[in-house]
């Protein structure tokens, strides 16, 4: 089975090193001011970081067609809980601006 | 009642017998029990466990009626009323509702609806048993402790800063038999997905499996945020972190998002399998393939996906943003489209139909009635400006437990009634259970209708005093109360007594089509002794004994024969 896939070494190795590195930076970006894109970078940072997660360590990059769908899945579904939430949250003000 | 006359004789015998061999004979003592991975076994364990449940969440409503029975708080304290609806709340939300079809019927059935040995996790499905129990005996816990408050809903930042009850406790509890929810959920997504016989094409499923595989994928997706969201009230509420609190930095309108985010969907996680049982019920007793079969079975899916989506209807009055509660109100009416398809289906199906009134039709034809007007009102409460004069009253009382009682109980007990000969070997005594499903239907309208009108003349939820002029209404409803009580009591009673007492049924009593019917009562460990080849559609009763002639005794028979 496309499960059971199985990697070299190396691969887990710059992956994990990938992640460090990546820590490091989210470190390192807290700490300057960035104004408005301080959310956007942090969570760009980890999204890039759960998704190397999703990919490799997880397998999901050879598994089923099937077991994508359901990741993908997932992510829409949370896309629902994440986009409707800020529907509420982005136009809160937006009856008293003139 | 059945006019049929001249139909071939059942190849059931008229006075059938147990079999020699069958799950509950299989094997002996406790440990059989405790240790057991079949999936019939573990339906049961898991039917004695939330009745347990069901019996305390039941006892708190009583009190708190028996409260309600006058204008001035004169039984319990104000505190103490406060911690019996929490504590009703919590029990029967999530100790007995969320599981009750699932776990019970749908473990039973699943595996012998698709024509296999087991679920896919034999041992993952015991473990969800013991981590609901082990959940349930953390929540029982904090109940004797001194209980919780602040309602069902552990709403911030009172349940994080300012309560002095054992909401940590309580929350723990739900965060474990979440686990258990999602564990279930997980093990019927890959059973339907993999262990299906051969010819159970997705198209020839009962409908009662659509609508366990929808409740799967909620239990699924939804339980892992009500578990986060309760780990985040604990973590604000023991280590002060500002999550949901202003005065730490918090936004406690986010904690409901997330509530709701679960909460709303698992309203459908209560009501589809509910469904999936009706369907059964009715194409059974009316001997007819479900009018619309694929819209019934979409509409499970549409209503699971629709469910997502209308969470912040309970948040209208919150605070949130107008054009968000438009949206929201929007979304909710449309998720009324699906339940409507599914109604009009069945009331089909009904239509022409060769009818037998048994205990189950007269269960399921309750849980339509009561099921419409719970969704109809649900529309009032949908709406922008009527929910403002609606809500937290009882109106919304009234209408969350005619979809949860009237709707998923009603369904339960109707399952349970139908079921009960593949489960037990025997039948149930038909006069107490028609008088069981008619006491439960009267006692039910008594109770709850009382307080649509209450809530609309502004009595709130969650007071255990009230003006005067209400006591009327409280009357009645405590009244309705004490005959749905007995109405519960009964099918307990009669059930048992009937698993030593009653007639043997046979393996199919009803002339039912599925798969279930087509083994022994009650069926052998591994369901059936080749795996079954299905060559027909769901739901086809050509050539399967009429229910009038698969009776369970010559004399039954000759009433009906002519």
């Amino acid at each position: 089975m496309s499960s059971q896939h199985i990697l070299p070494r190396r691969t887990y190795f710059l992956v994990f090193l990938a992640l460090e590195v990546l820590t490091v930076v989210t470190a390192l970006v807290a700490s300057i001011d960035l104004g408005a894109a301080n959310t956007v970078v942090a969570l760009c940072i980890a999204v890039t970081k759960s998704t190397l997660v999703v990919l490799f360590f997880m397998h999901v990059k050879y598994s089923s067609k099937m077991t994508k769908l359901t990741v993908i899945l997932g992510v829409f579904w949370l896309m629902i809980l994440l986009g409707m939430t800020m529907t509420d949250y982005v136009s809160r003000l937006w009856s008293t601006v003139r | 009642m059945s006019t049929l006359t001249a139909q071939p004789l059942s190849p059931q015998p008229l006075a059938p017998e147990l079999p020699a061999n069958h799950y509950l004979n299989e094997s002996h003592g406790l440990k059989s029990w405790l240790l057991t991975t079949d999936h019939k076994r573990i339906a049961l364990l898991y039917m004695a466990s939330i009745t347990l449940m069901f019996a305390i969440g039941g006892i708190f409503a009583m009190l708190m009626r028996l409260e309600l029975l006058t204008p001035p708080a004169d039984l319990v304290s104000d505190d103490t009323y406060n911690k019996l609806f929490t504590m009703h709340g919590i029990i029967m939300v999530w100790f007995f509702l969320i599981p009750s079809i699932p776990t019970t019927l749908g473990n039973f059935l699943v595996p012998m609806m698709i024509g296999a040995k087991d679920l896919a996790f034999p041992k993952l499905n015991l473990m969800s048993w013991y981590l609901f129990n082990i959940g349930a005996v953390v929540t029982i816990y904090a109940i004797l402790s001194g209980g919780v408050d602040g309602g069902w809903t552990f709403y911030t930042p009172l349940s994080t800063g300012y309560l002095n009850s054992h909401v940590v406790a309580a929350a723990t509890g739900i965060f474990i038999a979440g686990f258990s929810s999602i564990l279930t959920g997980l093990n019927f997504i890959v059973t339907t997905h993999r262990m299906r016989a051969p010819g159970m094409t997705w198209k020839r499923l009962p409908l009662f499996m659509w609508s366990n595989y929808a409740t799967s994928v909620i239990l699924v997706l939804a339980t892992p945020v009500l578990a986060i969201t309760l780990a985040l009230v604990a973590v604000e509420r023991l280590l002060h972190f500002g999550i949901f609190n202003p005065a730490l930095g918090g936004d406690p309108v986010l904690f409901q998002h997330l509530f709701w985010f679960y909460s709303h969907p698992a309203v459908y996680i209560m009501i589809l399998p509910a469904m999936g049982v009706i369907s059964e019920l009715i194409s059974t007793f009316s001997r007819k393939r479900p009018f619309g079969y694929a819209y019934i079975a979409g509409s499970s899916i549409a209503i699971a996906a629709f469910g997502f989506v209308v969470w912040a209807h309970h948040m209208f009055v919150a605070g949130i943003s107008v054009y968000a509660a438009l949206v929201f109100s929007l979304m909710s009416y449309a998720v009324s489209l699906p339940s409507a398809v599914k109604v009009f289906n069945w009331t089909a199906t009904l239509y022409k139909g060769s009818i037998s009134y048994r205990t189950p039709l007269l269960y399921a034809l309750g849980f339509l009635g009561l099921f419409t007007v719970g969704g109809m009102t649900g529309l009032f409460l949908a709406a922008l400006g009527l929910d403002v004069h609606i809500h937290d009253t009882y109106f919304v009382v009234a209408h969350f437990h005619y979809i949860m009682v009237g709707g998923t109980i009603m369904a339960y007990l109707g399952g349970i009634h139908y079921w009960w000969p593949k489960i037990s070997g025997r039948m149930y005594p038909e006069v107490w259970g028609r008088l069981s499903a008619l006491l439960i239907f009267v006692g039910f309208n008594l109770t709850f209708f009382p307080q649509f009108i209450l809530g609309y003349l502004g009595m709130p939820r969650r007071y255990h005093a009230y003006p005067p002029e209400f006591q009327v209404w409280h009357v009645l409803s405590t009244a309705g109360a004490s005959i749905l009580g007995v109405g519960y009591l009964l099918p307990l009673i009669y059930l048992t007594w009937s698993y030593k007492n009653s007639p043997v049924a046979g393996p199919n009593p009803w002339g039912a089509s599925g798969l279930e019917w087509q083994t022994q009562s009650p069926p052998i460990t591994h369901n059936f002794v080749t795996t079954p080849i299905v060559t027909r559609e769901a739901y086809d009763y050509t050539g399967i004994p009429a229910p009038a002639l698969a009776v369970r005794s010559e004399e039954e028979a000759s009433t009906y024969v002519s």
